[in-house]
């Protein structure tokens, strides 16, 4: 039996729209569950005091510290390689078999697993350079796993800005890296900023690549050769290891606000730096 | 084999490719020094192509060549060690359309003298003062001078394009492409007027679509069609016995 | 001298370009150079077909981590790929552009939770109600692949609207002015038109299922074992690697880089069809 285009239309969309609210609402439940049973273990001892007794009491500072170091340590050393590769793509060259193979590599390195990622951190940085488990070691390895989000969206971001830009800044007798950092990468910026964020949110809740490089030392930091141990990973000891599923709520809670803030800052560092570009 | 003495320009079986098309076919002129010269032609003529190979801005297209000399005060611009960037800061080119960097009105017009090194706060704020009063733009802007270029009018943009090229202190020759077509009557005259003032210190080609501006600015004319200069000669003298019969019918409108 | 300048900024730039892909290789020979002298000492049908891993006796069969992790994410395909397609076309199609600016950065927000934490919520939420109504010990295939499903679902909402969006307006022109309805249009044009996208993002999220590992630890009960339904407990490839490698050395240790190796290898052909298919799917336009 054929059903009438107008009913089988009704059907779809009822449908697909009850699916987009589920998807919603799996969204909203898992941020309101956790942030109900996290936050009341939240308060200012808990973020800034010291843990006790493996993390079953006290607080996270020391989780705190690392989640805010090793994605700068990433980004410190992402940032420079993705955005001088995406300069290099979008302004140096031209398509060649070479920019292929490297376009080609970057999409690879994309889809590589974070087990992966910590497997190989483990295995180079600390087992073979003799790094060790810390803040540096899991840093480099945080920072080729987003190194082809930074690339991708500053490329893109490059790629974006007016070509006329280009050829006013040339012919006022500019050279090309003149005319990339005067004219191309200030416009850019905005995206490039993004794609940075959109990396440094990754690496805040990362735990597979981290935990087998950064380590887990519930102490805090003093060198670039120290362990540390990010929120993320906290939360998965405390809670895979049953020490304290109270913590581990809070720690959850502090992490999405986190995260939360960092893509709340996302959108208003572009915005505004849209606005201030047409005031 | 090269022209007078007091030529800017001279180009001798200058020809352009793009690709496999001949866009420019062995043009041979000299352009005087301190004069306008009025580049006519319909579209597709090979006018902007010939502009923007003055300052070499083609060299950003990776499949246009060139043939043939092109001389700057004697020395061939396409000459292997000849210095691009230098040559730009001495040949300006405003585009057809006014393209404003986004950023302040002040730093639009000192894009050109920081980029030569001037660093010194009073003579960059008299580049300014200097530039754009001679575009005609100082008594609209200079209470806002912090402001971004892109708020102006496009007729403002293109006065302020045309003071960020009078900044560049090397400047010796202005190109401009067709830079009032997409402009009010009010904002032509304008840069029409400053034209005529600037020739004084600047040698100028202006390319046109539209032939009466030609007459109005131009002390030369040369007219272009499907890549060739057809001829060029003092202004009066095209525009009223052409020694081409095409020249004429373009001039009258029967074509273009 | 300016120009000798630019050609070192040229020559600096360009070797920047080749970090990704030298990471790429630095990390696929590591791991091959750690995994692959193992699997050939241990035989390749030995180690791909073992029903038993057994690190104590020197036995490293990873057939029952091979076969959970398609089942894991096979299940998340099953729950995630209907959802995130349908949301995208219905926030393409049947929503007003200002309500879409809403909701499309919300559900990328969903991207941003840590895996860690869907986990678990599937500790906490969903193993005890799947062990209450429906039996079995909770933490199983079910449980793995509701949470990776949910986890996948922004990938492919996130792809799928961007092919959508491309489709040109004028192709849903045509055939509403044919009189279709608005359904018809968009079953019979515009998820024709954006297939390749739509595909593509199903391979990328099939990746990122089978890629997954702290969320499957927490969920998936780590059993060694061939499921035979899906309330059974299990252990993935991934997970395998990421619990052990902390108290894992010599042959041990080789053996757990030879799982990675083999995960590497079907997330690069996955990754590999998924590039191939956008591709052509441009080239076709």
């Amino acid at each position: 039996m054929r059903i009438p285009p107008r009913y089988s239309q009704i059907l779809a969309v009822g449908l697909m729209g009850a699916a987009t609210l589920l998807t919603l609402l799996v969204l909203v439940f898992v941020v309101v569950f956790v942030l109900g049973k996290g936050l009341p273990a939240v308060n200012l001892q808990f973020l800034f005091g010291m843990p006790r007794d493996m993390g079953r009491a006290g607080g996270i500072l020391p989780a705190i510290v690392g989640t805010v170091l090793l994605p700068l340590v990433a980004i410190a050393i992402a940032m420079p390689l993705g955005v001088g590769t995406a300069v290099y793509l979008a302004e140096y060259t031209r398509e060649t078999r070479l920019t292929k193979v490297l376009r080609f590599g970057t999409d690879c390195l994309a889809g590589i697993p974070s087990i992966i990622f910590g497997l190989f951190g483990f295995i180079f940085f600390v087992v073979m350079l003799k790094m060790g488990w810390c803040l540096l070691s899991g840093g480099l390895t945080l920072a080729i796993m987003i190194l082809p989000t930074i690339i991708r969206t500053s490329e893109e971001a490059i790629r974006a800005v007016p070509n006329a830009y280009r050829e006013v800044s040339f012919s006022l007798g500019a050279t090309r890296w003149e005319t990339v950092l005067k004219v191309v990468l200030p416009n850019a910026l905005p995206g490039i900023v993004t794609g940075v964020m959109l990396g440094v949110g990754r690496s805040v809740g990362e735990t597979a690549a981290v935990i087998f490089t950064a380590g887990s030392a519930l102490r805090l930091p003093a060198t670039m050769f120290d362990s540390v141990r990010t929120m993320a990973v906290h939360f998965y000891i405390l809670a895979r290891e049953g020490i304290s599923a109270e913590n581990a709520y809070g720690t959850a809670a502090v992490l999405i606000i986190s995260i939360l803030l960092i893509n709340l800052a996302t959108y208003g560092m572009m915005h505004r730096m849209l606005a201030a570009r047409t005031k | 084999m090269s022209g007078d003495t007091n030529s800017k320009l001279v180009l001798r079986d200058f020809s352009v490719f793009h690709g496999k098309d001949h866009s420019l076919r062995r043009v041979s002129m000299d352009v005087k020094t301190n004069r306008i010269l009025g580049v006519i032609g319909p579209a597709g003529s090979g006018k902007t192509t010939f502009l923007r190979a003055l300052n070499r801005l083609n060299d950003l297209t990776p499949e246009i060549r060139t043939e043939g000399t092109a001389l700057l005060d004697g020395d061939d611009i396409y000459g292997g060690s000849y210095d691009v960037v230098r040559l730009r800061k001495r040949v300006g080119m405003l585009f057809a359309l006014p393209v404003a960097l986004p950023m302040s009105i002040y730093d639009n017009v000192l894009y050109g003298p920081r980029l030569s090194g001037v660093r010194d706060r009073r003579r960059l704020s008299e580049v300014v003062e200097r530039s754009l009063t001679a575009a005609f733009l100082w008594d609209e802007v200079k209470d806002r001078l912090q402001m971004s270029g892109l708020r102006l009018s496009g007729g403002q943009q293109q006065r302020l394009c045309l003071a960020r090229v009078l900044a560049m202190e090397e400047l010796e020759v202005i190109l401009l492409d067709e830079p009032c077509s997409g402009l009010d009557p009010i904002s032509t005259a304008k840069i029409e007027d400053a034209l005529t003032i600037l020739k004084d210190r600047y040698t100028i080609i202006l390319v046109t679509n539209n032939t009466k501006q030609a007459a109005r600015v131009a002390d030369e004319t040369a007219f272009f069609l499907m890549g060739e200069m057809v001829e060029m000669g003092p202004t009066g003298t095209v525009f009223t016995v052409p020694a081409d019969p095409r020249t004429g019918e373009y001039i009258t409108g029967k074509f273009g | 001298m300016k120009m000798s300048g630019e050609k070192a900024v040229r020559f600096g730039l360009m070797l920047l370009a080749f970090s990704s892909l030298a990471s790429l290789l630095l990390i696929a020979v590591f791991i091959l150079k750690e995994g692959v002298p193992f699997i050939i000492h241990y035989g390749v049908r030995e180690f791909l077909l073992g029903l038993n891993w057994q690190p104590h006796k020197q036995e490293y069969g990873i057939y029952p981590m091979i076969i959970s992790s398609l089942w894991v994410t096979i299940g998340a395909m099953l729950i995630g790929a209907p959802l995130g397609i349908a949301g995208a076309i219905f926030l393409n199609e049947f929503v007003p552009r200002t309500v879409m600016r809403i909701i499309k950065p919300t559900i990328e927000l969903l991207a941003g939770i840590p895996s860690v934490v869907y986990g678990f919520i599937g500790v906490m939420v969903l193993a005890p109600f799947i062990r209450a109504y429906m039996g079995g010990p909770g933490l199983s295939v079910l449980a793995a692949s509701v949470i990776l499903g949910i986890m996948i679902l922004p990938t492919i909402i996130s792809i799928s609207t961007d092919a959508i969006g491309a489709v040109p307006n004028t192709y849903r022109e045509a055939a509403l002015s044919l009189g279709a309805t608005r359904w018809q249009s968009v079953y019979m044009v515009t998820i024709k038109a954006a297939r390749s996208g739509i595909v593509a993002s199903i391979i990328l999220a099939m990746g990122r299922a089978l890629g997954e590992t702290m969320a499957v630890i927490m969920v998936a009960g780590n059993a060694v074992r061939v499921p035979h339904t899906p309330l059974d407990s299990v252990r993935t490839l991934t997970a395998n690697i990421a619990m052990e490698m902390g108290q894992a050395s010599g042959m041990h240790r080789q053996a757990l880089f030879a799982t990675g190796v083999i995960l590497l290898c079907v997330i690069m052909l996955l990754n590999g069809i998924a590039i191939s298919v956008v591709r052509g799917g441009v080239r076709r336009k």
